[in-house]
């Protein structure tokens, strides 16, 4: 039985000082939601607003129909890994995967039964007996994730889980937790900094930015047709061209300051004509090219599937381009036209900095 | 839900709050109020304070108690330091004895050192005499200001010992590497780089020492033989045979409260913006020395070892010698062990009863008000944990009178109970444990809490089953050595006690005072066996090799 997490104009406020100011969101029964942002976008809070750690200035907060405001957060029914596991250290594995299920009086052999049960889907289970004091990060992380789902909480919440691992294990218990959330579909938040992650694990996204949510959507719809130009520079790497919205053989097209460059946008809605605009391209939407702006390739870094490559423009901007590796390799020093593909990149207005593409779905 | 805990909370703190209020800000402000105001004719006179600085007779005796404490505070560092350099540095074979030895002893009560030099350096003493035999001289034991500086630089020492090398462990081997990279070693380093870091360290240990020091009574009391400090001054003029005079001891006791406060806020003062914070990732290897540096540096830890364990081995040793009234006779049996059980024995199980009883006091309260100060900070809170460090600088006699003024009339008549000994205990050590509780506590992550909110445990379970156990590890240790310190606390329970609430500390004293020296010292030796039968079973349990002061 999954749940339904609504959230009407929640407001939090820390003093004076007004960290979330008016947010509303849905996160659908047995979905994984992330909250994406940088330290002190108010992810965290918003968080710790839904577990009850954090009290909440205004607005409503409903698992299905049952408002929480007032619950306490142990009669919440929520699990909640935390980004320093916070296993309890004097516990065995037995005994912190247990203690919720003892709170909800599981008895034995049932007890047994379902903790040994998780243990096993999360691969811990020949650390059942053993104290956690010299566990691994990753050990301990399982065994937080066990303890938090073997409840069989409305709501799975998790707070920078793997942040505290190293890049490989970060990735192994990435796709490890999706699994987990996949099989018992546990209506989950996620709460990371991280964008790689957040778009490999997550099946909507909510990109925040000092208390207000930018934009909400599936991670390629983030990633491809970002609102606005924080999501736009947040997700992924992007270099800025500016540039005039002009009318190109009668199609709604833009003019670049840089080398004068005019070119149809197919994706782009009719903008009045000379609105200032800025075009983001990603570092593998630009290509070399017989015209286009003139640039001098100053830097050239090997990855083994891709080439990565820094250009200057004649008035000192630089850009990040990616090539794949079996295209021609071109040397530092090389004067060269780079052009990108009109079909796919992003234009915004300069002023409002709003998306001027006709596919964005900002919810 | 939240708001109920958190009145929980407050209802907790406000019953802390209500305990120190009654039991210790009301008594030390009895003091105060008791030093200028004549409760018989209700006038308000600055008469005491006239005649303690008026008469050089008294204010000789601050001198005195100033002298020899600063005297003692100055050699404890330099010896305690010194060994604790060496001891981490170099490598000296039975370091563990050296350090075991150095907590025994500071763990032991303070007066028992004294009853022992006496025995070994007093005017029959069986030092003194080989003394005398040898030069043919006519010395007639260390009395007065040299007696007593020896006492307190033997009985104090270890503590600076314990304390700085507890300090040097902190201390990255690294750190000595780069001096030394940079061309700077030996003596020079030591001066330039490692003493600086560990001056707060020292002068910690120093602001204890001086306040042990300045607090002893029964040192000054059995050694000084007419060298008059301020305990004793405090506690003849209020329980005084020939003449009692409460607002002359409270106006003392107001001097010396000035005094202690005065030190205390330099030390604080200087420890601020000296504070440095000190992680060892790398602490420094004991490195082997040779020739007669080795030596040295051996000799000077045995002499150590050895000055320490003296006193100890003294009482032991009378404890089983035979006597006849005062004297020591030929022969050795359990004879004042029999005789101590039989006249003693209620002095014995008072001192296990107030001492655990107090301990666990000192345990919930401390726990307690730890927890609402650290996790539940609020301006109560700030206020209660301010209050709660003043008991540092009160010395025991000074909180002995402050208990009997306060507690000596209806409605609050404790006074001759075990109530006002066990609160008085309490109140002492109570800092203590919430320093170490604090510390704990801001190391334990509140995520653990909330982890087991939201696992479906309520607050007062989260806090029983998770906090707790998790804080109890960090609290004992300190709590232990609280245990070992009120067993062996005299100054105190000294103005305190009547016949029926009787401490071994005290029957020890009065036996002594009595020249029952075979008691005495079965006595003693029962109560350093306990201390060191715990420590026994601590460093067993706990697996450690170490315990931190």
């Amino acid at each position: 039985m999954s749940v339904t997490i609504k959230i009407e104009h929640a407001v939090k406020k820390f003093g004076d000082h007004t960290v979330i100011p008016d947010l509303s969101l849905t996160v659908n029964p047995g979905e994984f939601f992330t909250l994406l942002g940088s330290s002190g976008c108010g992810k965290t809070t918003l968080l710790r607003m839904i577990a009850g750690f954090n009290s909440i200035e205004g607005g409503d907060f409903y698992f299905n129909e049952k408002r929480i405001n007032n619950i306490a957060p142990n009669k919440r029914n929520t699990g909640m890994v935390f980004q320093n596991y916070a296993i309890f250290p004097h516990m065995s594995t037995f005994g912190n995967v247990a203690f919720g299920l003892k709170q909800r009086g599981v008895r034995e052999p049932e007890l047994s039964r379902r903790v040994d049960e998780i243990l096993k889907t999360v691969q811990i289970s020949e650390l059942r007996d053993r104290m956690p004091k010299n566990m691994s990060g990753g050990q301990q992380q399982r065994i937080a994730l066990a303890r938090a789902i073997v409840i069989q909480p409305d709501v799975l919440l998790m707070d920078e889980p793997l942040s505290n691992l190293d890049a490989k294990l970060r990735v192994e218990m990435r796709s490890a937790i999706k699994h987990i959330q996949n099989d018992c579909k546990i209506t989950t938040i996620y709460v990371t900094h991280d964008q790689e992650e957040a778009l490999a694990i997550s099946d909507r996204i909510a990109v925040m930015r000092s208390g207000v949510i930018q934009q909400v959507g599936i991670p390629m719809e983030i990633y491809q047709h970002p609102a606005n130009l924080f999501v736009a520079t947040f997700i992924g790497q992007s270099s800025l061209l500016d540039g005039k919205a002009v009318a190109v053989d009668g199609r709604p097209g833009m003019e670049l300051h840089q080398g004068g460059l005019r070119m149809v946008l197919p994706g782009m809605k009719p903008v009045p004509e000379g609105t200032a605009l800025k075009l983001c391209i990603r570092p593998n939407e630009f290509v070399f090219a017989e015209s286009g702006i003139p640039a001098m390739v100053t830097e050239r870094v090997f990855f083994g599937d891709t080439m990565r490559y820094t250009l200057q423009f004649a008035d000192g901007q630089a850009i990040e381009m990616k090539q794949d590796i079996h295209e021609p390799v071109v040397n530092p020093g090389a004067q060269v036209f780079v052009s990108f593909r009109a079909d796919v990149v992003n234009a915004f207005d300069a002023e409002t900095e709003v998306s001027v593409m006709k596919d964005v779905v900002k919810e | 839900m939240k708001k109920k805990t958190f009145s929980g909370w407050t209802w907790i703190t406000l019953a802390c709050f209500l305990f120190f209020a009654v039991f210790f800000i009301y008594p030390i402000s009895r003091i105060f109020l008791n030093s200028v105001y004549d409760f018989n004719t209700g006038t308000f006179s600055l008469k005491a304070f006239e005649k303690f600085f008026g008469k050089k007779y008294y204010t000789n005796t601050i001198w005195n108690s100033l002298k020899v404490t600063t005297c003692a505070t100055v050699l404890a560092c330099l010896f305690g330091t010194s060994l604790a350099y060496f001891a981490r540095t170099i490598r000296i074979r039975g370091k563990r004895v050296l350090d075991i030895v150095m907590l025994i002893s500071v763990l032991s009560p303070p007066f028992i050192g004294a009853y022992s030099w006496i025995v070994l350096l007093g005017r029959a003493g069986v030092i003194t005499a080989v003394i005398n035999r040898i030069f043919h001289i006519t010395f007639n034991g260390i009395y007065g200001f040299s007696g007593i500086l020896l006492v307190f630089t033997v009985k104090l020492s270890p503590l600076v010992y314990l304390y700085v090398s507890g300090a040097l462990k902190n201390l990255d081997n690294s750190l000595n590497e780069a001096a030394e990279n940079m061309g700077c070693s030996g003596i020079k380093k030591m001066f330039t780089v490692i003493l600086p870091l560990i001056l707060p360290t020292v002068l910690a240990s120093a602001l204890l020492v001086f306040m042990r020091a300045l607090a002893d009574f029964g040192t000054p009391m059995l050694i000084g033989e007419g060298y008059r400090t301020l305990p004793e001054l405090i506690y003849n003029s209020f329980i005084g045979e020939v003449s009692q005079d409460h607002s002359f001891a409270a106006a003392i006791a107001v001097v010396v409260v000035i005094f202690t406060t005065i030190i205390f806020l330099l030390q604080q003062w200087i420890s601020k913006k000296k504070n440095i914070e000190m992680s060892s990732m790398n602490p420094m290897e004991p490195r082997p020395v040779q020739g007669v540096k080795n030596v040295l540096v051996h000799g000077y830890a045995y002499l150590f070892i050895l000055l320490e364990l003296l006193p100890i081995i003294v009482v032991a040793y009378n404890s089983f010698q035979n006597t006849s009234g005062t004297m020591f006779v030929e022969g050795y049996s359990f004879n004042s062990y029999i005789k101590a059980f039989n006249s003693m024995g209620s002095s014995i199980a008072n001192t296990y009863l107030y001492s655990i009883t107090a301990l666990a006091l000192i345990l919930v309260i401390g726990i307690l008000t730890s927890y609402s100060a650290v996790r539940r900070p609020s301006v109560l809170t700030a206020i209660l944990d301010t209050t709660t460090m003043f008991p540092y600088i009160i010395p025991g006699s000074v909180l002995g009178i402050a208990m009997l003024l306060a507690f000596n009339h209806r409605p609050l008549l404790i006074s001759g109970t075990a109530l006002i000994i066990i609160v008085t205990y309490v109140v002492r050590r109570l800092p203590y444990t919430i320093r170490s509780s604090n510390a704990i506590l801001r190391q334990i992550s509140p995520s653990v809490e909330e982890a087991a909110l939201s696992l479906g445990a309520s607050s007062p379970k989260t806090f029983t089953k998770i906090t707790v156990p998790m804080m109890i590890s960090g609290v004992l240790p300190g709590a232990l050595m609280s245990w070992m310190s009120i067993i062996s606390e005299l100054s105190a329970s000294i103005m305190l006690y009547v016949g029926s609430t009787k401490t071994m500390t005290i029957s020890i004293y009065t036996e002594v005072i009595r020249g029952n020296y075979g008691v005495a010292s079965a006595l003693s030796t029962i109560l350093i066996a306990s201390t060191v039968i715990v420590l026994f079973l601590f460093f067993k349990i706990t697996g450690r090799s170490e315990i931190d002061l």
